[in-house]
């Protein structure tokens, strides 16, 4: 590592320490951000020498990263941004801290996969899904589908591993070749990991035909875009791998929808010659991801925190949920989108017959919704009221982006 | 009424529904169904036949490529023109409010509208982002509008139509007016679930629809907390 990247590389580490010490966050942004203002490749030069896997999509990426570094793990010391902390500060932070180790699993956010691919040069990629997602600010979906397949142009030597379930990852994951100018389409693996939302896919990105579906099965009308045969299969509560072999996957983290991570993040690990019967004994150490799935006991009340930050992700949190009293808290802060349409994007019916709590500094915007879909509720005006309204026992808590973190400070900073 | 319930459409969900545009599908279906009128509701996707019977048409918002090809879809079907014809109300949302007029810009080209509303849309020096707030036209009898607007175009409207409200925060048609109406034709650039901060808007399509001049009374609790909120923030951004 040249000397100026050794330098950056120090003072990084101690900027997070000093961040953590004083209780500013994580340390897992200022740190590298600090760092990369000393020497802008520092991510490229930490990246030198490393096997590493990036995780990119709209849902389901923080998850699936922890699961992947712990099964990428049985091969030897896994760097990885277990923070959330998915830009290239947050990167460069993580493996600065993490020092010399052969792999590294990261998570990154889906509008700087090409700026990460071309920094890490990583060995894999594994592309989730794509969906709706803070439309005030970010790029419309077909928008960032095409950036991605821009991106796996220049990069055709990484292996891919992706959603055969989501039309716009099966797209963006299959650019065109250039036999004459020696560019061949990137080698894909695909996995199915299942889709609940399908609203931002009904039209083809490749011609604007329709799409159809049927059971599992998608394709285009008007061209020949279609699912393509996933070799990674979730089924009933275990995986099968691509030589037809079925691995029970025994996780802490509740929900379909996580069945269907494990099974991404053994895709992943198998890139790496890791054997998914040992892989997925790793699995069932991850217990919750950065407060997420966390369970904390108070007053008697058993609270379990989910995070949904889009359409997408609160039909997979409503699946997640057992059927006890329900707090749900919204915020429209920047980093939530400062734009509360998408809740008549998620229909809630199936919180009827719960008890259901309300809060957050959109708690209103929810108020409406919920009349809307004849789910009735009671508004609080903090957590704690909120815990003293329900009963003894389970009390589950979905929150989006911000209400979230407000409520794990509450509890503490529960990992 | 044209039959027995209150039949409403929501135009191409498949292209035109950005975020959250289902709901004033929602909202509109239970109010009428609250005040016990039958509701049937139809989601009509670009590769059908539009039914030209309904009561109402709800228009939402989208990308450039879907606003152009619902446009060129709804000129090919014809169904909307003849529901027009026959006094059928419609509601158009940001994209969906620009295809009703004589031509609109996407990907940089200029396309025919509907020719439905008397306006023309281009592209403006920036992209429109935050809360919008106005007064309505009196005449219309709806308190002041409340909603978020994300677009980039500016709407020029023409003599044959009347703004919807005067802008007092954010944008709308082009920092002064917004929206537009004409009989039972309205368009706003408040986007998504628009009617959920303006029931009175919601009542007001179902007024034109039913032809009932006046709705038993809903509790609207919730709707004018959140429109008080909402006025309350945009008073707050204006003094910072």
């Amino acid at each position: 590592m040249p000397l100026r990247a050794k330098v950056a590389s120090s003072v990084s580490r101690t900027a997070a320490a000093l961040s953590r010490a004083a209780g500013r966050g994580d340390g897992s942004v200022i740190g590298g951000w600090i760092g990369l203002k000393i020497d802008p490749d520092l991510l490229a030069h930490l990246s030198a020498g490393r096997a590493i896997a990036l995780v990119s999509g709209t849902n389901g990426k923080t998850t699936t990263t922890r699961l992947a570094a712990a099964a990428v793990g049985v091969l030897g010391r896994v760097a990885t941004n277990s923070f959330g902390a998915n830009m290239p500060t947050g990167h460069t932070s993580a493996l600065a801290k993490a020092g010399s180790t052969p792999y590294a699993v990261l998570e990154v956010d889906e509008h700087y996969l090409a700026q990460v691919l071309e920094a890490t040069e990583p060995h894999v990629v594994a592309l989730l899904n794509l969906s709706r997602d803070q439309l005030d600010r970010a790029k419309e979906v077909a928008m960032m589908a095409q950036l991605w397949r821009a991106a796996l142009v220049r990069h055709a030597d990484v292996r891919v591993v992706a959603n055969a379930d989501d039309p716009l990852v099966v797209w963006a994951a299959t650019p065109p070749g250039d036999p004459a100018r020696g560019i061949n389409p990137p080698h894909v693996t695909w996995f199915s990991a299942g889709q609940r939302w399908h609203d931002d896919s009904w039209v083809c990105p490749e011609c604007g035909s329709t799409i159809q579906r049927s059971g599992e099965r998608w394709w285009c009308t008007g061209c020949p875009l279609r699912r393509p045969e996933p070799q990674w299969t979730v089924d009933d509560d275990g995986v099968l791998d691509p030589t037809g072999a079925w691995h029970k996957v025994k996780l802490q983290l509740p929900g379909k929808v996580n069945v269907g991570n494990a099974a991404t993040a053994l895709a992943v690990a198998a890139e790496f010659g890791v054997r998914p019967v040992d892989a997925v004994l790793q699995l069932g150490t991850v217990a919750s991801v950065a407060g997420r799935y966390a369970q904390v006991d108070r007053d008697g009340r058993n609270i379990r925190l989910l995070l949904a930050k889009n359409p997408a992700s609160w039909l997979e949190a409503f699946d997640m949920a057992d059927e006890a009293p329900t707090l749900l808290s919204i915020n429209a802060r920047d980093p939530d989108g400062l734009d509360t349409s998408w809740l008549f994007d998620v229909d809630f019916a199936p919180l009827r017959g719960r008890q259901v709590l309300i809060t957050g500094d959109r708690a209103y915007d929810l108020a409406v919704r919920l009349d809307v879909n004849g789910v009735p509720f009671q508004h609080v005006r903090t957590f704690n009221e909120a815990v003293r309204a329900v009963p003894p026992g389970r009390l589950e808590v979905i929150a989006n982006y911000t209400a979230f973190q407000d409520i794990r400070a509450e509890l503490d900073r529960v990992n | 009424m044209s039959t027995e319930s209150l039949r409403i459409v929501w135009i191409y969900p498949d292209l035109l529904s950005t975020y959250g545009d289902r709901g004033n599908m929602l909202i509109l279906a239970r109010r009428a169904q609250l005040r016990g009128m039958p509701v049937e509701v139809l989601e009509v996707r670009s590769d059908q036949r539009l039914p030209a019977t309904a009561d109402v048409y709800l228009i939402g918002g989208g990308e450039d490529g879907p606003q152009a090809l619902g446009a060129q879809r709804l000129l090919a079907d014809g169904g909307l023109h003849r529901a027009v014809a026959q006094g059928s109300v419609v509601f158009g949302v940001c994209a969906g409010y620009q295809l009703l007029g004589t031509s609109f810009f996407a990907k940089g080209t200029r396309y025919a509208g509907l020719e439905l509303l008397d306006l023309s849309s281009d592209r403006g020096p920036t992209r429109a982002v935050g809360e919008l707030a106005g007064e309505i036209d009196p005449r219309l009898g709806v308190p002041a509008l409340s909603g978020f607007e994300n677009h980039g175009g500016r709407t020029h409207l023409g003599p044959g139509v009347s703004p919807l409200a005067r802008v007092t925060a954010g944008v709308g048609n082009d920092g002064a007016t917004e929206g537009a109406w004409r009989g039972k034709l309205l368009g706003t650039y408040s986007h998504g679930p628009a009617l959920a901060r303006n029931p009175a808007l919601a009542d007001l399509l179902l007024r034109w629809a039913t032809g009932v001049h006046q709705l038993p009374p809903l509790d609207d609790t919730w709707a004018d907390r959140l429109r008080s909120e909402r006025r309350a923030a945009v008073a707050a951004a204006d003094r910072a």
